[in-house]
């Protein structure tokens, strides 16, 4: 099965950067009402970069193991290459299997490609990145300059 | 009367179910033709794999009888029903009346105390607005019972699935009642030890589930409903997990509403049924208002038609209507009571086989009278959705999450289940299927198996 690739199993048995800190800038809560998984997301942000993400993640190994790749993709880096890895993980994760993902932005994120050939699953990969964006606005960043890709064309 | 081409409609249903084996579970060969007639049986899924569907309590399939029922009512007879006088009106509104007909007596009830609506959920927001139409004074309603105010309590349960909560959640939130709720064990049963305490004389509605659609729980219907008509308060009842299941019978359940899906017993989605008692429907208010539900109408206000009409607004979706009916015939053919004993056996061997995997925790009833065939678990440390995707890949469709029942896994501790549910359709090698993919489950994600 393509879609639990060992990294994706590895982050979710063992959660990088797991966990709720201090100082933190804002912090959303957000659930997939279809099944019930939580992420609680923190940010704190120094200037135009994210110096920590850290948040508390709970449901399916997908849902944890992103919010993981999340966290450490953005810690470190500018809003700027932060939102762009969302833009790189959410045009993959919707591209049906046609966009491989690009590693330089995603890093382990890449494990995620064959999440996008089961479309239920979509939502719970994104889950924390999305989260991540509503955080980002809460503490009073302006994300409407980034412009999302376009989405791939439907075959057939 | 019109020329029907009811040997069309009403088709010659190819099962073949001997009557001597009454109360007994399906033979082997019974079950080959049973499958035969339901064509997406017969399909592989992720790439071809047999599918093994156990997620009838979500939807369930539907045999070719039902699918030509409702494709030749819109090759033959498509039209308005209840409407115009051309024949095909005419045809179209008899097989339509006819189909109401087979489902009241399939249930144990009469013609007039069957209302069609979209579907189950829309049955029971008809019943809880019929409350609050009567609170504000409108809807053409008779009956002083139905008005709520500030003071008067609704009961639901624990167990209840979201559309036999949120309406009556709304229903006092409008009109300023109360909400209770019975809790439920940790046995997956109604704690009816505090029932005196909830059900008093300010209570005006009890709502529940005959069936839970999580726990598999089989609930004491005619007890409770005479507990609620002791203190004066209606009995309402959700039969989406009973109806398709089990002989169900409205005389013997003393309940007054009972709300269920054409979906889930084998009929056409977008169907559901509202059964009432006679003198209750003609004394509720009307929900939905429109064509076809009015008496008379002038510019300033309306009067309604008789029941069941005055609660069927709009042209009613007679092909659905029409296949459900022919999904009762088809199940008064396998004869509920041998679908019950089939769903017994099938249900018995996955409780037996779970208990055995002590990584495997079962949220209800384990393998014991007033149960059904609904078993949902945890298998610890894996998340439902994880289990769920495992089963799929292996052709195995199964539902996963909270199925509609938040509160109750809240109560569980649990943020979603795997739940198996069966129908008569499925049989012991697909449960054994089913096992076997589950039995990859622990070693996949890193927890003890």
């Amino acid at each position: 099965m393509d879609l639990y690739q060992e990294l994706i199993l590895e982050h979710s048995k063992r959660p990088h950067r797991a966990g709720l800190r201090e100082p933190f800038d804002a912090e959303v809560h957000h659930v997939n009402p279809t099944c019930g998984d939580e992420v609680t997301i923190r940010v704190e942000l120094d200037g135009e970069v994210v110096r920590d993400l850290s948040y508390d993640a709970l449901g399916c190994s997908i849902s944890v193991a992103s919010a993981s790749v999340l966290s450490e993709q953005v810690t470190g880096h500018s809003v700027r290459e932060a939102l762009e890895a969302y833009n790189a993980m959410r045009a993959m994760l919707t591209s049906k299997g046609q966009d491989p993902g690009d590693e330089d932005l995603l890093g382990d994120g890449v494990a995620f490609a064959g999440v996008a050939k089961y479309p239920a699953r979509v939502k719970c990969a994104l889950l924390g990145w999305s989260a991540f964006t509503d955080a980002l606005v809460r503490a009073g960043i302006d994300i409407t300059h980034i412009t999302l890709p376009e989405p791939v064309a439907e075959k057939g | 009367m019109s020329a029907l081409t009811t040997a069309a409609i009403s088709p010659e249903l190819s099962v073949e179910i001997s009557p001597e084996m009454s109360g007994q579970p399906f033979t082997d060969e019974e079950l080959v033709r049973i499958r035969a007639d339901f064509p997406i049986l017969e399909r592989t899924v992720r790439d071809g794999k047999p599918l093994v569907y156990l997620d009838s309590g979500a939807t369930s399939q539907k045999p070719f009888v039902v699918l030509d029922a409702e494709r030749e009512f819109y090759e033959r007879h498509n039209s308005a029903v209840h409407r115009g006088a051309h024949q095909l009106s005419e045809e179209g509104t008899e097989l339509y009346e006819r189909a109401r007909s087979t489902i009241a007596a399939f249930v144990g009830a009469r013609h007039d105390e069957v209302v069609f609506t979209k579907n189950a959920t829309e049955g029971l927001n008809l019943a809880a607005y019929a409350f609050s139409n009567a609170a504000a004074g409108g809807g053409g309603g008779s009956g002083s019972r139905f008005a709520l105010g500030p003071g008067d309590e609704v009961l639901v349960t624990e167990m209840e699935h979201h559309a036999n909560l949120i309406p009556w959640q709304e229903l006092t939130r409008r009109t300023g009642a109360t909400l209770r709720w019975v809790p439920v064990t940790d046995a997956g049963r109604l704690d009816l030890d505090g029932l005196d305490g909830l059900l008093t004389e300010r209570t005006k509605v009890f709502a529940f589930t005959h069936a839970s659609n999580v726990l598999g729980t089989v609930n004491p219907v005619r007890e409770l409903a005479d507990r609620a008509h002791a203190v004066g308060a209606l009995a309402v009842l959700d039969a989406c997990q009973s109806v398709p299941h089990l002989p169900v019978d409205v005389v013997d359940l003393g309940v007054d509403l009972m709300a269920w899906s054409g979906h889930k017993m084998l009929g056409p989605l977008g169907v559901g049924v509202l059964w009432g008692r006679p003198e209750i429907l003609e004394e509720m208010p009307v929900f939905l208002t429109g064509g076809s539900m009015i008496e008379t109408v002038t510019m300033e206000r309306s009067t309604y038609a008789p029941v069941p009409q005055k609660f069927e607004a709009g042209v009613p979706m007679a092909a659905q209507a029409i296949g459900l009916g022919v999904a009762a015939e088809y199940l008064g053919e396998l004869g509920m009571d041998r679908v019950a004993a089939h769903e017994e056996v099938l249900s018995a061997h996955l409780l037996d086989a779970l208990a055995q995997r002590p990584w495997v925790r079962v949220v209800g009833p384990g393998s014991e009278p007033d149960r059904g065939g609904t078993v949902a678990f945890v298998v610890d440390g894996v998340h439902a959705h994880d289990v769920g995707q495992v089963l799929d890949n292996d052709g195995v469709a199964v539902r996963v999450g909270h199925h509609c029942a938040w509160p109750l896994h809240r109560r569980f501790g649990v943020a979603a289940t795997t739940r198996v549910t069966v129908a008569a359709y499925n049989t012991v090698a697909e449960i054994d299927t089913m096992l076997a993919s589950l039995d990859r489950v622990p070693a996949m994600f890193g927890v003890d198996g």
